[in-house]
């Protein structure tokens, strides 16, 4: 059980802006798997979190991702769950997203679309970035 | 010679570089992230096309399965693993990493 006096003092702990920085495309690094692992960990801390995809991140949000052939497992649909885990704030940059041939009817979540000039306001406000 | 790419040409500069080096004619394998030069619509559709007047161009079928590809920019030929075996018993491999 926990210690009621310890539930108090953890309230009062000052919240951090993090944001997840996603660049990488999935399948031929980790990153995109590791960013996953850890957005999911970090989620129970209770933190202001968000996360960005832009660059070839966009590519790990991809709908129709099947790496059975390349013996990887499919971690895309994953990403699906982080409003449910307190990653309401998903952002996707626009010029990512169209130097890529691509538009959010591709993507297997529900994003906001942000520009460049957006997502580095966004970054300034972080107090924490977590790339990947 | 054969010339493999396993790099997004959005972040990397290796598929650049390679189609600086090879000769006419060379084959270029795109494999692992590689393979994102060859679907349609991006940025660097108009360099792949160009690059296709040039040099015989292969994608890795289960890559592009594996990142959601549906369809890749004509021209470009799809091999499964037997035909990148073909193509690395035909040619010297030249891995551009």
């Amino acid at each position: 059980m926990a210690n009621p006096e310890e539930i108090e003092e953890s309230s009062d702990e000052i919240v951090k802006k993090m944001m997840f920085v996603m660049r990488k495309a999935p399948h031929g690094t980790i990153n995109p798997y590791e960013g996953l692992e850890v957005m999911l960990i970090v989620a129970a801390y209770d933190q202001d979190l968000s996360a960005v995809f832009l660059d070839d991140g966009v590519y790990a949000i991809k709908k129709g991702q099947d790496p059975k052939e390349i013996g990887v497992k499919d971690f895309s649909t994953t990403f699906r769950v982080l409003p449910g885990y307190g990653i309401e704030k998903i952002y996707v940059e626009k010029e990512s997203l169209e130097n890529r041939g691509l538009t959010v009817e591709d993507l297997l979540l529900e994003v906001e679309v942000v520009d460049k000039s957006e997502v580095t306001k966004l970054m300034q406000e972080q107090d924490v970035l977590f790339p990947f | 010679m054969l010339f493999t790419v396993n790099k997004s040409p959005f972040l990397f500069g290796h598929l650049d570089s390679c189609l600086q080096y090879a000769i006419k004619d060379t084959p270029i394998l795109l494999i692992e992230d590689g393979v994102y030069a060859a679907s349609k619509g991006t940025s660097y559709e108009k360099k792949l096309k160009e690059a296709l007047g040039k040099f015989e161009i292969y994608a890795l079928g289960p890559d592009l399965k594996a990142r959601g590809i549906a369809s890749v920019i004509d021209g470009v030929k799809i091999v499964d693993y037997a035909g990148f075996v073909d193509l690395a018993e035909k040619h010297n491999v030249a891995p551009w990493i």
